[in-house]
């Protein structure tokens, strides 16, 4: 387990719902987080891949990692 | 709407399989630029195509203004409201169309409402939010619904007949003073 696995509290869970959802439910959790806060999202809407890029460059909370298993996709966030 | 957010700590990290590279980003994000769509349509596909864009804009922080005009001021009429309008006229137009974000016909294969019902069903089954959640979420994001003040006054509706959020009533001068201001329009 790194650092920052062990650092993660929050779990965003999307698995199932589509575009636009994954990166709606994840900006509405971001909001009442604090600064520095290290957040999982699960989802299985493939075009999220590309989606949580965009959605990190346009807010500006970091996109640490990004990793597939089997249908689920997971992203690391940290929260600006 | 609610979020369901669980707080817990990971027993163990999720076992993956496959780890994709994410992109470099830039150290800046990106200039956001305003965005205005125009939402001149009432058909079901458009206004859906309208909120699910609003929606992502409210989630994406990028500032995004709805200017609702001609048929797309019947999406924002409360869905209780059956028939609006003064004059006979305008209110023959509203019975012939019933307002409301969740009463839109399809622009193709509307079949008296058979189209939109199976519309509806097929995006429940896959999970796709309607177009009045998605509604919600984009007000609640802080996406700006401006209603056109000669298409209220030309089918006599009130801000009363109109669903509670939105913006003061404005005319063509405000639409084109934000186009020229930079913001990227849309019109749908």
């Amino acid at each position: 387990m790194t650092t920052a696995e062990a650092t993660v509290t929050v779990t965003v869970d999307t698995r199932g719902l589509s575009c636009p959802m994954p990166i709606v439910r994840t900006a509405q959790a971001v909001r009442n987080l604090p600064s520095g806060t290290l957040l999982e999202v699960l989802a299985t809407d493939p075009g999220s891949q590309k989606d949580f890029v965009a959605w990190s460059r346009s807010t500006g909370n970091e996109l640490v990692s990004q990793s597939v298993d089997g249908a689920v996709y997971r992203f690391l966030i940290r929260r600006k | 709407m609610s979020i369901e957010v669980t707080t817990t700590t990971l027993e163990r990290p999720v076992e993956t399989t496959a780890v994709v590279p994410v992109p470099e980003s830039d150290a800046e994000p990106t200039k956001l630029h305003d965005i205005l769509l125009i939402n001149y349509s009432g058909e079901l596909e458009r206004v859906w195509a309208t909120m699910l864009l609003a929606s992502t804009a409210g989630a994406m922080q990028v500032p995004c203004r709805v200017f609702v005009t001609f048929w797309g001021l019947q999406n924002f009429v409360k869905d209780e409201k059956r028939i609006t309008g003064k004059n006979w006229m305008q209110k023959m137009l509203s019975v012939m169309s019933r307002p409301g974000i969740s009463h839109r016909p399809l622009s193709k294969m509307n079949f008296l409402g058979m189209g939109p019902w199976m519309m509806g069903t097929l995006a429940r089954q896959q999970q796709n939010m309607s177009p009045r959640e998605l509604l919600e979420i984009a007000q609640e994001m802080g996406v700006e619904f401006i209603p056109c003040q000669m298409t209220m006054d030309m089918f006599g509706l009130t801000r009363d007949d109109l669903i509670e959020g939105m913006g003061e009533p404005v005319g063509a001068a405000t639409v084109i003073g934000l186009m020229s201001e930079g913001s990227s329009p849309l019109f749908i």
